[in-house]
């Protein structure tokens, strides 16, 4: 019985959901048209099934050869049996047993944040949900930025994709390539969406563009690193303002030793800040071809720059216990060793910035700068750091209209503002940013220094070395580069010989790179 | 005499092993083959049907050129038997102990299993909170020498790490393969042998371990399989070291599922997880051509 009911209530058939629940609403709104009954959804099954004829219902379908079986199953099955449909039907709705509504299209949406920041995904998928009636987009936690590439590729492959996938920094350009995805552009002008692109912070925007500058992906959750100190550490040494320079941090550090503090700065192996960061604001290329920009022929180079001199001043004040490597292996990550202030300097997301007011010992005074320079150095703008939001292809047409939505959705002012507040991640849109700056976000205290993270990322406009950094294979460089930090810090290696090392092996993985999209042309 | 026991028709073996050689078919056979295509090409990420580079034997060209893949195969060598030797000589010892019904050993035999049911990656989780170097547990030994105990930064210590998180899940397994081995052997034996005056260590060596040799084969052969390709590996190497200080704990298992996975190249770890059967299979055949001649079953 039960059964009967389910195909008799024009469900949607799983192999072509989303074609099928559009149909299934010109239906509705058909019928509306032609019966002057208003009815409540729940019911309407039964009554567009009583009033119209089985002819007129396929006229005003117009359905296509191809088209759901489920619905031809309930529409033939009135044909034949409408008295036992209706006892069914009517039966199923008095149980309560109506399923969901099905003009509402679902989509869904895959993401890599997790713990706190997953749920604050959470929350604004349930508003993009509340906002509006005719989409549903499901949420869910891959938990990790590289799980959620990994599953999305598994996905994408067996054809069980979602139609958004966060995709952070590093994979960018292996999206890029895949030729698996809707550009953001055309997605939204198939939606009838106008968007002001120019918007979008050139920092921020450049990452997840061409090199003509056309936007691939949206960017969503946006961060740059930044330096934080403890201010009741630097009073009790003795220390006055923010650290401008790497010699005032050295100076500082000095002073934090002296005064007994056993980690004055702590750093991992992360090599976002202290190698990608540090090699755009000092203006030095990672790779060539503008930081791979110009071509899949990139080579690194990080073996000759101000980076191999930068990470020698590490280790000789890690040699002199003023610096102190701190890992998740070795017990404590930075930002913990940060809030129980163990450190009291240390370089990190904006995005932590969240968590660190909410973690360190209430009362502790500490601030929040941009990362320093060498003295004498022309400050550029840093990079963008965090995901952006790729649509993928090959999914019903309807998902799209959705996915457009909930794109422009979280790209609305009082969102970008939301969104900011509770994470920690810095607006996205020039005009997110000046509705928050207007309305006094940044005067809180408990906001203040945020807007200091934009002031890094538009520092200087975007120049060959800062625009961003497009090298096939990237996690997997990073991690070459962070094992050669480890043989550097806690092995024997030197400074040179590690570097070396590293760009040595990402070379290989940068012509490997190379040979595999050999077909495919970087725009 | 002929110590293997063989059917007479070809078929019923064929039937009894049905089941099991649809599961191979399946879950084993498919998968490779497409791993075989992957390892003579250049797989893009997202796939691309058409696009696919053939080149041939370049993947195990790169492969065997690779120094560290040399050391990630010797690393994996030593962590396979030094784990498999730690093990199995723990759970004996304990087996024996429990055998002699020392004192508690009924309860003993009753928590010795539970490790075994701890997934992988649970057990690397909590190895590394207790070993820790600056906040774990065994922090306090280095407060007595600075870093006398350091797996984020040496190498060796970080090997050894893995390997004791390896050998306190299989310790459970192995050990109650052992205990109800010992228990068959017959009292009356061991009870003549005291007379005649031998002691615990003696009785092991040259009578329970000839006795008990076909089960330590067998789990010798498990033992040493889990550990050189097995879930178990990866997850507490996942979860403890992530194959660092600088490698020193990137076992071939690790190296493949990172390198396919996190760097994307799916074309290099295919051909090394070919490379890893490959050995996988010499591995046993030597076990089983050398080691079990020595193996009398009853």
């Amino acid at each position: 019985m039960k059964e009967k009911a389910a195909s008799f209530q024009v469900l949607p058939c799983e192999a072509e959901r989303d074609d099928c629940s559009r149909l299934i609403k010109h239906f509705y709104a058909a019928v509306h048209c032609h019966n002057t009954f208003a009815l409540d959804r729940s019911k309407f099954h039964i009554a567009t099934l009583d009033i119209v004829p089985i002819e007129a219902a396929r006229v005003l379908l117009e359905l296509p050869a191809n088209c759901c079986h489920s619905l031809e199953r309930g529409l033939e099955m009135k044909t034949h049996a409408v008295k036992f449909s209706l006892t069914v039907a009517a039966l199923a709705v008095g149980l309560g047993a109506t399923p969901a509504l099905a003009d509402k299209t679902k989509f869904e949406f895959w993401y890599g944040l997790s713990g706190d920041l997953g749920e604050r995904v959470e929350d604004a998928c349930k508003k993009f949900n509340d906002s509006q009636a005719d989409y549903e987009i499901v949420c869910t936690s891959q938990n990790g930025y590289p799980e959620t590439v990994q599953n999305s590729i598994a996905a994408y492959r067996a054809k069980k994709h979602p139609a958004i996938a966060q995709i952070f920094d590093g994979g960018t350009l292996d999206l890029m390539l895949s030729g698996a995805f809707v550009p953001a552009k055309k997605l939204m002008e198939d939606n009838g969406y106008k968007i002001d692109w120019t918007n979008y912070f050139g920092g921020i925007a450049n990452y997840y563009a061409t090199s003509k500058g056309e936007l691939y992906s949206f960017p969503f959750n946006s961060s740059t690193a930044m330096f934080y100190y403890n201010v009741d550490a630097f009073t009790k040494a003795g220390i006055e303002g923010a650290p401008q320079t790497w010699e005032d941090v050295e100076a500082a550090a000095r002073k934090l030793k002296a005064a007994g503090y056993s980690c004055p700065l702590g750093f991992s192996f992360d090599t976002w800040a202290t190698v990608e960061q540090f090699s755009a604001i000092h203006n030095q290329p990672i790779a060539t071809k503008s930081n791979g920009y110009d071509g899949l022929d990139a080579e690194l180079v990080i073996n000759k720059t101000k980076l191999v001199d930068h990470l020698t001043f590490f280790k000789k004040m890690t040699d002199e216990g003023l610096f102190v490597v701190k890992t998740k292996q070795l017990g404590m990550d930075v930002v913990p060793a940060f809030t129980s202030e163990t450190c009291q300097m240390i370089q990190s997301s904006i995005a932590d910035h969240g968590t660190i007011g909410k973690t360190i010992k209430p009362g502790t005074r500490w601030d929040v700068t941009m990362l320093p320079v060498w003295k004498g150095t022309e400050r550029q703008n840093s990079l963008v750091g965090g995901a952006s939001l790729w649509v993928l292809n090959n999914r019903p047409q309807a998902e799209y209209k959705g996915a457009a939505a909930f794109l422009n959705f979280i790209a609305q002012p009082d969102m970008v503002q939301w969104w900011s507040t509770v994470t920690g991640y810095i607006p996205v849109t020039k005009t997110g940013f000046e509705a928050m700056k207007a309305n006094g976000f940044y005067d809180k205290p408990e906001y203040k220094g945020r807007d200091k993270a934009i002031a890094s990322l538009t520092f200087t406009p975007t120049s060959a070395n800062t625009r961003g950094i497009r090298l096939g294979g990237f996690p997997q460089i990073r991690k070459e580069i962070s094992d050669a930090m480890e043989g550097i810090f806690f092995g024997k290696m030197t400074v040179q010989a590690g570097l070396d090392q590293a760009v040595e092996r990402g070379n290989a993985i940068l012509r490997r790179f190379e040979k595999t999209y050999a077909g495919r042309a970087l725009n | 005499m002929n110590k293997r026991a063989v059917f007479k028709s070809w078929w019923l073996p064929i039937l009894f092993a049905f089941p099991q050689l649809l599961l191979i078919l399946f879950f084993f056979y498919w998968p490779a083959t497409s791993v075989l295509t992957w390892a003579f090409s250049l797989e893009p990420a997202f796939g691309g049907v058409g696009e696919r580079l053939f080149v041939g034997w370049d993947n195990f060209r790169d492969v065997f050129a690779d120094t560290e893949y040399w050391q990630s195969v010797s690393l994996s060598l030593f962590f396979a038997f030094s784990a498999t030797a730690l093990s199995m000589f723990v759970a004996f010892v304990l087996a024996i102990c429990v055998d002699r019904q020392l004192k508690g050993s009924g309860l003993f035999r009753f928590f010795y299993i539970w490790p075994y049911a701890i997934a992988a990656p649970a057990v690397g989780l909590a190895f590394r909170f207790i070993f820790a170097p600056e906040s774990g547990l065994i922090a306090v030994v280095n407060t007595w020498s600075p870093d006398l105990w350091n797996p984020a930064k040496f190498g060796s210590h970080a090997m050894v790490l893995v390997i004791i998180c390896f050998a306190w899940k299989w310790i459970g397994y192995n050990f109650i393969f052992m205990t109800a081995g010992l228990q068959s052997i017959p009292r009356s034996l061991i009870e003549a042998s005291s007379m005649d005056g031998s002691g615990p260590v003696r009785r092991a060596l040259d009578l329970q371990i000839p006795l008990l040799a076909p089960t330590l084969f067998f789990l010798l052969v498990l033992n040493l399989t889990e550990s050189f390709v097995g879930p178990d590996t990866y997850g507490i190497v996942d979860l403890t070291t992530e194959g660092g200080p600088n490698k020193a704990t990137n076992v071939m298992v690790y190296r493949i599922v990172s390198e396919a996975f996190r760097g994307l190249n799916y074309s290099g770890a295919a051909a090394q997880s070919l490379i890893l059967i490959a050995l996988i299979m010499v591995f046993t055949f030597i076990q089983f051509r050398y080691v079990e001649r020595r193996v009398h079953y009853k």
